[in-house]
């Protein structure tokens, strides 16, 4: 079987997405037990490369590949030979002599993992590459959609809010949303748009005057340097949180708000919105774990191999 | 004025027969054979015979032009001879049909004196394979600050000023170039670039890189530089080229200028004229230079340019890197694809053989054009010129790769392409400079 890497949601059939969700659906039982481990990947490595922080993401591959029972392996930048000028091509190399299965990698340009993926026998699972894609937080963010508004997601709206610009959330969850029939509004400061990013089949809008329409109110983190003095994206982020700050006020009862974390209280989302038990943000985490699992194991055993999502386990 | 410089070799005594001779400058095009004695075409005709030591090339099927020059690659030497030198450049650029080649002055040094010019082109003497031309600095260093001596760099055989790789970052700097530069006698050749707009783009601005998320280079970084320099070449009365042209915006405001009598000249590379921004989906590194591959409107516009003389000549902007720099991710990656050894064969099959361009304009833009604007003899297949030919062979399959290239060099955007076009033998200043004959 040829490998299979994970690197852009393009990557993805709808019926691969669907099948990944209910291979995750299926280990949520796992997770509740007093044992927490299954033995699917007994004897397989995962190495997990992390050349940007990560707190989420990383810890959620770690514990993810535990839970399987596979051996783990985890890298960061600091530390490694990568601060002593190692290309990634060379680390690439260094690991394959270790024979991986999976290679989970962040890292901080667009591209690498196709460097990755050329130079290792491993498949590549993209876990953030510059702004380009993050597949597998799309992937736990339609899982929590799925588990917490019925598993039809077609027809259903959603406002993606902020700086769409530097977003590789944003970029994998258009594809997602798209894929699975939902609605895509993009909402921020003209500045923060993309020229062009229409033709993913997205509306863009500047202000939140539509927002009433969203059953999903999707919020993105905005980076705190991005209104600095002599970055020319944002005069203030005091403007910013007047005009896209998502508040307990702009929203009505319903809908529902993601956010892939780490939240900035008062900038982008207000704290009566971060603290609602409505929110989706917590079980954006907790879906992390079992989505990262089905990954993994659908990585190794593969999409179309007929295994009943009960069998799973 | 000598520009160009290369080693001592045999003259060739070649019989060319029975190839289809396509000279546009001659206005030639039919099945000759082409006799070449003491390195001159002696005659052109049918039934020629060879003389005693006469080497005879069936070049049945094949085509017969007069050689290529290529008016823009980076031979990087002195200073990056892991990536290209005169030795290697010249034989890719033999090997691609060319007769002349002409390297841009950012090396290390730069060249931004007469005495590294002097250097060069000693260097060319004893290692090129055809003859090789240089480029000298606007500003010294590149530094955007200071000029050239450019009226000793031009008696020194600069064939032009350029300080390609950046832009001229001032009108003020710009203004003073294009006076000074008439010293020479020779032109401004500008890598049009608003650098304030550019700020770590990557790629085209526009649905791809969107999508990518891979920063923009917004058409308007280049067309805005183009319309500036062009107004002060208008005021100054002053020749300036504008190298590798990637812009529809940048071809209407050139346009503008060649209507109202501005002496601006224009080239185009084979990447941009073949190749759109929606390439950049494979985040391959060698698909990534500066200026960037445009929109598909963008190169469409090219094209017609190229076609209508809008765009003078076809350059290659070939730029050469070494493995370990562009074996890494796209975002890491620097600017460039070489491009000597395909730009004929990338062109023939992707505008000729699809009627986008008829053969003899692609060859004169290709030849003649760009030799004029050096200042060169424009290659010709006449009686009793120097032999300045090439032959290329339409259905010979070939694939791009470390081992067909003979640039030291392989980020090729063609990289594993397969082509039917080859070139096979190429006779550059009377001297056979290439040879791939079965």
């Amino acid at each position: 079987m040829p490998k299979r890497d994970l690197i852009s949601m393009e990557d993805l059939s709808r019926a691969d997405v669907e099948l990944l969700l209910d291979t995750a659906e299926s280990f949520l039982p796992v997770l509740e037990r007093d044992i927490k481990k299954v033995p699917t990947l007994r004897g397989r490595t995962v190495v997990n490369l992390f050349w940007e922080a990560s707190t989420r993401t990383s810890s959620s591959f770690d514990l993810a590949a535990k839970r399987l029972s596979a051996d783990t392996l985890a890298l960061k930048a600091g530390g490694s030979a990568v601060e002593k000028g190692e290309t990634l091509k060379d680390t690439a190399i260094t690991l394959s002599a270790y024979s991986p299965d999976i290679i989970v990698m962040r890292h901080p340009s667009a591209g690498a993992c196709q460097t990755l993926s050329a130079n290792t026998g491993a498949s590549v699972i993209n876990a953030g590459d510059g702004n380009h894609q993050h597949p597998t937080q799309c992937l736990l963010d339609l899982f929590s959609l799925r588990q917490n508004l019925g598993r039809d997601l077609d027809g259903l709206k959603v406002f993606i809010i902020g700086d769409v610009l530097h977003s590789r959330v944003a970029r994998s969850d258009i594809m997602g949303f798209k894929m699975l029939g939902m609605e895509v509004t993009l909402v921020g400061p003209p500045t923060m748009m993309p020229r062009g990013i229409e033709a993913m089949g997205v509306t863009v809008e500047y202000d939140l005057a539509n927002l009433k329409d969203a059953d999903v109110i999707y919020v993105l983190g905005i980076q705190k340097e991005r209104a600095h003095s002599g970055a020319d994206f944002l005069p203030s982020l005091r403007e910013y949180s007047r005009l896209w700050g998502v508040s307990r006020a702009r929203l009505r009862p319903g809908q529902r708000v993601m956010h892939p974390g780490p939240i900035d209280r008062g900038v982008e989302i207000a704290a009566d919105v971060a603290d609602d038990d409505e929110n989706l943000i917590a079980h954006q985490v907790f879906s992390g774990l079992a989505v990262r699992m089905a990954i993994l194991y659908r990585t190794i055993v593969g999409y179309s191999d007929g295994t009943a999502s009960g069998e799973v386990v | 004025m000598e520009r160009t410089w290369c080693k001592s070799a045999p003259a060739a005594e070649v019989l060319i027969k029975g190839g289809r001779v396509v000279d546009p400058e001659s206005g030639v095009d039919a099945v000759q054979d082409v006799l070449i004695a003491e390195g001159k075409i002696v005659d052109i005709g049918n039934g020629l015979k060879p003389g005693t030591n006469t080497t005879v090339v069936d070049a049945g099927g094949m085509l017969v032009l007069p050689g290529f020059v290529d008016l823009h690659a980076h031979l990087r030497a002195p200073g990056r001879e892991d990536e290209e030198d005169i030795a290697s450049g010249s034989a890719a650029a033999a090997a691609g049909g060319y007769v002349a080649v002409f390297g841009m002055a950012n090396t290390d040094p730069v060249v931004d004196t007469a005495t590294v010019l002097t250097g060069l082109a000693a260097m060319a003497r004893a290692e090129a394979v055809i003859p090789v031309g240089f480029f000298a600095a606007v500003t010294r260093g590149l530094a955007g600050e200071q000029l050239t001596e450019m009226g000793e760099l031009g008696a020194a055989g600069a064939v032009a000023f350029s300080d390609d790789g950046r832009p001229l970052a001032s009108a003020a700097l710009t203004r003073r170039a294009l006076q000074y530069v008439k010293v020479s006698g020779r032109f401004i050749a500008i890598h049009a670039q608003d650098d304030s707009l550019f700020r770590g783009g990557q790629m085209h601005e526009g649905p791809v890189s969107a999508r990518l998320g891979l920063s923009g280079i917004p058409s308007l970084c280049e067309s805005l530089d183009v319309s500036r320099t062009l107004d002060i070449a208008e005021y100054e009365d002053a020749a300036l080229h504008v190298c590798h042209v990637s812009t529809e915006a940048s071809l209407i405001a050139i346009a503008r200028a060649k209507a109202a009598g501005v002496k601006v000249t224009a080239e185009a590379t084979p990447h941009h004229l073949m190749l759109n921004d929606e390439a950049i989906e494979s985040l391959d590194p060698n698909l990534k230079m500066n200026p960037p591959l445009r929109a598909e409107s963008d190169r469409k516009a090219l094209v017609a340019a190229l076609k209508s003389g809008l765009v003078d000549c076809v350059a290659t902007d070939h730029a050469p890197h070494a493995p370990e720099e562009k074996d890494v991710p796209f975002e890491e990656a620097p600017f460039g694809t070489i491009g000597l050894e395909t730009a004929f064969a990338v062109l023939f099959e992707g505008l000729v053989r699809s009627k986008a361009l008829d053969l003899a304009t692609l060859v004169t833009r290709m030849s003649a054009a760009p030799a004029r604007l050096a200042g060169l003899q424009p290659p010709s297949i006449a009686k009793g010129a120097l032999a300045n030919v090439c032959i290329v062979d339409p259905k010979a399959p070939w694939t791009v790769s470390r081992e067909t290239l003979r640039s030291r060099s392989s980020n090729s955007a063609w990289l594993g392409q397969r082509f039917e076009t080859r070139v096979k033998f190429t006779i550059a200043a009377g001297r056979v400079a290439w040879e791939d004959l079965a």
